[in-house]
Parts: C-alpha cells; sequence; structure tokens
C-alpha cells in the first residue's frame, strides 16, 4: 500500500508543480496579488508532497518489500540498516527521487524565507523552480518510477552493488545533490530576473548566499566522493579525470566563478550580465552532470540509445532548459543596465581575472569530456581522452589563477595599486621563498618543479594570511589595535582568508601525494617485512572472516616506522554473497598527514599475497583542505550582511522607539 | 561464468581452501576495482619498470571505462602491460613503445589523443577560450572607458547650462 501512496503522493506534486509554474508568474505578469500570493504556499505543499513520496519508497527499503521492482533489483534483506536507506538513492530512479526531494524542500526554503523578497522576484523564482520540478517529475512518473511492483514477490533481494555499501556514498549523492540543486535557486533567480528586466545589487545579496550554500555541498561532496575513490576502488588515486567526477567538477568551477563575481555585483553593481550568465551556466552544468552520470551516454554512446525514452527525455528537459535560458538572457540581456566602472588593475578586474580562468579550465574540463562523445556520433572516429589529456590542460590554467590569488583581496575597488599590493605581499613572498629553498635542499627525490610547487601553494596560504594582517594594519599600530581591529574584521573577510587558506592546502597535498609518494608492488610471504617510504610491514597473518552479507580473506600487517609500532592494518579482498561480486578492500593507516595505503592484489593464497603498499605523505591535506575551504564558506555565509533582515529590523526598532522617547 | 561462481561459493561454505578460491572468483570475474600490475609482470631493471609504468600511464584499458593499463587488472590491460614491457626490453624507446601499440590499436588506446586534424579543436580549445575571453574584456573595458562620459542628452545639455548660469 505504501508504494501506491507514495506514487500518489507524486502525481499530486506534479499537480501542485503545475500550478506553482503558472499562476504566480502570470499574477507578476498581471499585477495581481492573490496570485502571486499562491506560490509560497503551494511550494510548501509541493515539497511535503515529494517529502510524503520520497518517504514511501524509503519506507519499501527499510522493510524489504521485495515486491516493488526497485526494491528488489537493488537491496537485500541482510544489508545494514544504513545500506538499505543509502541503497534508495544508489540507483538511478531512487536518486532522481532524490534530486526532486532537494528541489521541493530548497523551493520550500526560498518561500518561507523569502519574506524580504519583492513581491514579483519571489512570485517568478518559485514559478521558475517549479518548471523544473515539473520536468523531472515528468521525467520520474513517465521513464523512471520507482513504485512499481510485481505482480509476485521475489523472496530475496538483488542487492545493492558492493562497492556502493559504504558510508563515503551513503553521503556522497545528498551532498553532491546540495550542491547541484542549490544551483537551481541561482537559475531560478536568474531568469526571474531576466522576466522582469530588473537586476540591482539587491539581486546579488539574495543570489549569493545560496549559491556559496550550494558551493558549500558541492565542494564537501566532491572531496567526499575524491575520498571515496581513493579508498574504495583500491588503487590509490584521488582523482581520475573520469568524466563522472568531471561532470560535478564543471558546476564547482563555475560556482567557484558565481561566488567571485556576486561580489563584484554585491557591491560595485559591476559584471552584473557576466554574473546572471554564470547562474544560469553553473545550474546548466549541474543539469549536465546529473545527465552525463544517469544517462548512461558516458559508457557509450550506444548505450545512451538502449532505453530511448529515457535519452530523448533527458536531451529535451536539457535543450529546453539550457537552450531555454540562454535564448532568454541573449534577448534580455542586452537590456539591463550596467553598472560601475572599474580599472584594469582593481579588486574588481583580479576577480574579473579570477572568473576568466576559471572558465577557461571548466571549458578545458567540457570540450575534454564531451569531445571523444561528439567526435565519435558526428564521424565515426574513436578516441580517448584521459587524465594526460586534463593534467597538461587545466593544470597551466590553475597556475596564474594561483599566482594572482592572494593579490586579488588586497587591491582596492575601482583602482588598485599592484606595486603597493606586491610590497605587502613581500613577506609572504619571502616565506615562499625561504620555504622552496629549504625544500629544494632538504627533501630528496621527486621532480624538480615540487619545490616551485609547494612554495606556490605556501604563498598561497600566507597571501590570505597577509591580507588579514594588513586589514588589521598589523606592525603599523600598536598590537593590541591590531588585535581588536581582527576581532571586529567581518566574517566575509575571514571567509575569503580561510577559503584561500584551505585552496593552498589543497595544492599542498596534492604536490605532496604527487611528487614524494613511494610504491612498492611485490609478493609478500608470511613474516616478511618490506620497507615503503619510510614504514616497515611485516605480514603479521593471512586468514577468513565473515561479514553481514560478505566473506572475506584478510592480510593482517604490524607497521612500525624507525622501530617503533605504528599499528596494524588489515586489506581484504572481499567476494558479496548476494551477488558474487569480488571487491578489494584497501587498509588505511594515517599518520599525522601522511597516509600508508595497502592495495591487496590479484593473488592470495594462504601464505602470501601480493600487495600495491603506498607511503603518501601530506596526502590528507587534499581533502582536509577542502574543508577548510568550507569552513571559510560557512563564515562568509554567516556574515551578518546576508541575513538582510537583521540590520533593517533594527533599524526599525530604533524607529519605531523614538516617537516614545 | 555462473556456474563458477556457484563452485566457489560452494567452495567458500565448505571452509576448504578458500583463499585460492577467492582468487579463482576474482580471476574469472572483471571487478569495477581494480589491482593494476602486479609483481609478477615487472621488470627486474628498476629504470626499465619506471619507464613501463610511465607509459603504461599514457594507454587506455580499451575494455574499461576511462582507466589507463596501469590501473587496470582486466586482462587486456595485463596483456599490453606485458607487451609495454616486451618492447622495453627489447630496446624501444618510449617513443617507439607507443608508436608499435598505436600501430596495433589505434589512436583509441592513446589517453592523451594525437595532434590531428580532428583533435585540433580539443587541444586549442582551451587556450582559444581563454584568448577569445580576454580579448572580449579588453575590448568592453576599452569600449565602456571611451564611450561612457561623453553621453550627455540635449535635455541634460540644457540643464547644466542653466545650473551654470546659475551658479
Amino acid at each position: 500500500m505504501t508504494a501506491e501512496l507514495g506514487h500518489y503522493a507524486l502525481v499530486l506534486a506534479l499537480a501542485l508543480a503545475l500550478v506553482q509554474s503558472t499562476l504566480p508568474i502570470w499574477g507578476a505578469r498581471t499585477g495581481d496579488d492573490a496570485l502571486m500570493g499562491t506560490a509560497a504556499p503551494v511550494a510548501l505543499a509541493q515539497a511535503l508532497f515529494v517529502s510524503i513520496s520520497f518517504a514511501a519508497l524509503t519506507w519499501a527499503y527499510v522493510t524489504s518489500d521485495f515486491s516493488v521492482v526497485n526494491v528488489y533489483e537493488n537491496s537485500h534483506s541482510a544489508k545494514p540498516l544504513i545500506y538499505k536507506i543509502s541503497g534508495v538513492w544508489g540507483n538511478h530512479e531512487g536518486s532522481m527521487m532524490l534530486w526532486v526531494l532537494i528541489l521541493a524542500v530548497f523551493g520550500a526554503l526560498v518561500a518561507i524565507f523569502g519574506k524580504n523578497l519583492p513581491q514579483t522576484l519571489k512570485a517568478n523564482v518559485l514559478a521558475v523552480q517549479a518548471w523544473v520540478a515539473t520536468a523531472f517529475l515528468l521525467f520520474i512518473l513517465f521513464t523512471s518510477n520507482p513504485f512499481l511492483r510485481y505482480e509476485q514477490a521475489p523472496m530475496e533481494g538483488r542487492d545493492l552493488n558492493p562497492i556502493l555499501q559504504d558510508v563515503g556514498l551513503a553521503i556522497h549523492p545528498p551532498l553532491l545533490y546540495l550542491g547541484y540543486v542549490g544551483f537551481s535557486i541561482c537559475f531560478a533567480f536568474a531568469v526571474a530576473a531576466l522576466i522582469d528586466g530588473r537586476l540591482d545589487a539587491a539581486w546579488a545579496r539574495w543570489v549569493r548566499p545560496w549559491a556559496l550554500t550550494a558551493w558549500i555541498f558541492l565542494t564537501l561532496g566532491i572531496a567526499m566522493g575524491s575520498y571515496w575513490a581513493y579508498y574504495e576502488l583500491g588503487w590509490g588515486g584521488w582523482w581520475f579525470w573520469d568524466p563522472v567526477e568531471n561532470a560535478s567538477f564543471m558546476p564547482w568551477l563555475i560556482g567557484t566563478a558565481l561566488i567571485h563575481s556576486a561580489i563584484v555585483m554585491e557591491k560595485r553593481e559591476a559584471l552584473k550580465v557576466w554574473t546572471v550568465l554564470l547562474a544560469i551556466l553553473a545550474f546548466s552544468l549541474s543539469l549536465l552532470g546529473t545527465f552525463l552520470v544517469r544517462s548512461g551516454v558516458l559508457t557509450s554512446v550506444h548505450s545512451f540509445a538502449t532505453d530511448p525514452a529515457r535519452g530523448v527525455f533527458i536531451l529535451l528537459i536539457l535543450m529546453l532548459f539550457i537552450g531555454g535560458s540562454l535564448s532568454l538572457y541573449a534577448w534580455r540581456a542586452p537590456t539591463l543596465k550596467q553598472g560601475g566602472l572599474f580599472a584594469p588593475i582593481s579588486r574588481e578586474g583580479a576577480l574579473v581575472f579570477n572568473n576568466l580562468f576559471l572558465s577557461a579550465a571548466c571549458a578545458a574540463v567540457l570540450v575534454g569530456t564531451l569531445y571523444p562523445l561528439a567526435l565519435e556520433s558526428l564521424t565515426g572516429e574513436k578516441i580517448s581522452v584521459g587524465a594526460p589529456f586534463f593534467n597538461s590542460t587545466f593544470v597551466p590554467l590553475m597556475i596564474p589563477l594561483l599566482i594572482a590569488m592572494p593579490f586579488g583581496p588586497l587591491l582596492a575597488w575601482k583602482r588598485g595599486d599592484l606595486f603597493a599590493a606586491t610590497q605587502r605581499l613581500l613577506f609572504a613572498i619571502g616565506v615562499s621563498v625561504l620555504v622552496t629553498v629549504l625544500v629544494y635542499a632538504f627533501v630528496q627525490g621527486g621532480p624538480l618543479l615540487a619545490p616551485l610547487a609547494v612554495g606556490l601553494a605556501v604563498f598561497v596560504i600566507m597571501g590570505a594570511l597577509a591580507d588579514i594582517a594588513e586589514r588589521a594594519a598589523l606592525w603599523r599600530v600598536p598590537l593590541k589595535v591590531s588585535l581588536s581591529r581582527v576581532r571586529g574584521l567581518p566574517r566575509s573577510a575571514w571567509g575569503t582568508a580561510v577559503a584561500h587558506i584551505g585552496m593552498g592546502l589543497v595544492i599542498l597535498g596534492i604536490v605532496g601525494e604527487t611528487a614524494w609518494k613511494t610504491e612498492l608492488v611485490q609478493r609478500v610471504k608470511l613474516g616478511e617485512t618490506i620497507t615503503v617510504g619510510r614504514y616497515a610491514l611485516t605480514l603479521d597473518s593471512l586468514f577468513p572472516r565473515n561479514g553481514p552479507n560478505y566473506q572475506e580473506g584478510v592480510a593482517r600487517f604490524v607497521v612500525t616506522r624507525d622501530g617503533a609500532n605504528v599499528g596494524t592494518m588489515e586489506a581484504a579482498k572481499r567476494v558479496f554473497t548476494a551477488r558474487r561480486m569480488p571487491t578489494t578492500e584497501a587498509a588505511l593507516l594515517t599518520h599525522g598527514l601522511s597516509q600508508l595505503y595497502v592495495a591487496p592484489g590479484e593473488t592470495i593464497t594462504e601464505s602470501a599475497i601480493d600487495v600495491r603498499v603506498y607511503d603518501k605523505p601530506l596526502v590528507l591535506w587534499i581533502w582536509l583542505g577542502c574543508v577548510v575551504m568550507v569552513i571559510g564558506g560557512g563564515l562568509s555565509l554567516s556574515d551578518r550582511r546576508f541575513r538582510v533582515g537583521a540590520p533593517r529590523t533594527a533599524r526599525a526598532r530604533k524607529a519605531a522607539l523614538q516617537p516614545a522617547a | 561464468m555462473i556456474q563458477a561462481f556457484s563452485k566457489v561459493s560452494r567452495t567458500i561454505d565448505s571452509r576448504t581452501g578458500w583463499l585460492s578460491a577467492a582468487a579463482l572468483a576474482l580471476t574469472l570475474a572483471a571487478p569495477p576495482s581494480a589491482l593494476a600490475v602486479q609483481p609478477a609482470e615487472m621488470l627486474a631493471d628498476p629504470a626499465q619498470e619506471a619507464r613501463a609504468r610511465e607509459i603504461s600511464k599514457e594507454l587506455r584499458c580499451m575494455v574499461c571505462q576511462n582507466q589507463s593499463i596501469d590501473d587496470s587488472d582486466a586482462g587486456l590491460a595485463k596483456d599490453l602491460r606485458i607487451l609495454v614491457r616486451e618492447r622495453i626490453t627489447a630496446g624501444d624507446s618510449d617513443q617507439d613503445v607507443l608508436q608499435f601499440i598505436t600501430s596495433r590499436y589505434g589512436d583509441f588506446v592513446l589517453l592523451r589523443p594525437p595532434w590531428e586534424t580532428s583533435t585540433l579543436l580539443l587541444w586549442l580549445s582551451p587556450a582559444a577560450i581563454l584568448l577569445a575571453g580576454g580579448i572580449g574584456i579588453a575590448m568592453a573595458t576599452r569600449r565602456r572607458r571611451t564611450a561612457t562620459p561623453a553621453r550627455l542628452s540635449a535635455d541634460e545639455e540644457k540643464r547644466v547650462a542653466k545650473l551654470m548660469r546659475e551658479e
């Protein structure tokens, strides 16, 4: 019964989305308050029904209702509860359900927190949001219905793909989708502004928190996915330039450009038209990302055509939203008034530089990802575009960006002084040169350019600190004054500095991992000791073990460093009982910011095992740096000027008090 | 394949020789997780082996999705890894090895697409977009700088003149 309820609730949600798509925008056109007023309550109701529907599907998974096709295909009664729940979005239909759930909840949030929005803008935004919801609900109901039943229920399910049974992957898709769908709000604001023909600094102030929120979740989601691939896929890499990864990376790059250009728009009313374009592009790439991953077009152009209904529907949605919004943009953007002028060397100029390089980097990723598909469908010629291509196009685009990063915050608005900014960065430059020389002199091995890359990372970090020191007028005024200045700095200033430091840390991790990792591939016999980098590993035992829904062979290593015991590691080869699917479970040992990584190889017998062992220095910074970036985003988000209501009510209260006094 | 699996599971259930049974299962199925280069394949000379690894990173495992033969455990990837090492021991340069493999398997095997007319757009577009963006920005700034200040309507001119007179 619950499955039918879920299905019914989804149909009702579609009906509500249709209402929300039309009435408010009609009201906004005709100036009808009542019609515009429908937007918020209908958005709330739509969120309620989508939630009911999603809850019904989750319930079917939790109770292992195998009469539901989707549950049978992706679940198993012996699976731990958390994977039963994460199994809901571990498949195509369920992940689309999660998508519309987040979309509806975000729509409801706009309805609830959008009290200060101009009424027409709010009505238009919610209507555009509902267009997206309508398209996705139709897609689910017509091509990917998760509530279909078997007439006769099978006894047992087919289990979730074993490599997806992992905590990392349980939370990776929701984080990613929170990011993707967060950009839908920016998109809705952009399209609403284009329809309205009005675009001012207040618009940027409204959009920036949403862009930041989406960016935070997307950053977390990508970092999570990268760490998951690192420990689960078992060959020790953390980024593969896989099309699936690229699909989430592109909206991140444009989203990063967006949160920067929105600053310019908010403070200086410049770059308006460009910011709107970025808002549209960020969501378009999110849509593209969702569908690239979901449609199977990446595996091969041909697998796309195996399910024509889905494929054609997907193409229609993409064409409708991307094509439609870009056409609207081309038509309306010229009518938008341009704001503030600025010199090339200025804060605005630096942010334009940032946007230019991020967009070009995104274009490199986009072209690299789609080129093989386009070439094959146009000429039939098959080529591969892999990591070597991206490394040699993307990385060179990042280097100027990183070098420029510390300069941006130190330049004044309108007209900056590059020489003065350089002077303020002298200390940061000195430290990074010193570090480069020290690394060059004392760290052995690694490519010749690696110390320079470390220097660049240090420059980014020190540059971010230099900005804080500059704002505190450190050394120019008494220390006490500086400290109180530091305390008085707006959160957004801290946000910038912390996020930039996070970026520097990520670079440090990447350089440490790529330049100084040690690798050993070897057959190890019981009792034998191998040395990898700074560690010695002894194969202590080999034994079988049973898990809840798998059986595994475990190799246990005792690890020492300079003679001192640092721990034990258990690498395993698993066979999942339901799907008879073997997986490898790499063992990780964290030591400071480095990790020792043991991946079991092909052969494993009762007395020996083939292993691939890595000593990866600084590798943890790759993900911790992302967390630091996210903290920076959070700080910026908590800045009081984003709580637009706050200053206004304070002023209102003062005004109210005056007559009484 | 399925029969082999049920046999494997029986062996595992009876708890005898389970390790080799698991290994058998692994060699039979192509698991999504990769095990890549194996100890038995490696060359004795560390310098030659290092070259083999670098070359392997440039070559695609043709039956996998976006994996290099260095990362993949598929049978075909293993064959290619061994082939690369054979060529290196035979005295080929890195370029020779890549050429030899491409002549057999076509451009599809290269993860770094070669410079050709069909890939020109691919290789040039990142730089082209950066350049176009840069020129676009430069033109927009110049246009706005020269155009904006000198734009008073006749009405405004009249008002300015009037204000000046009042001064």
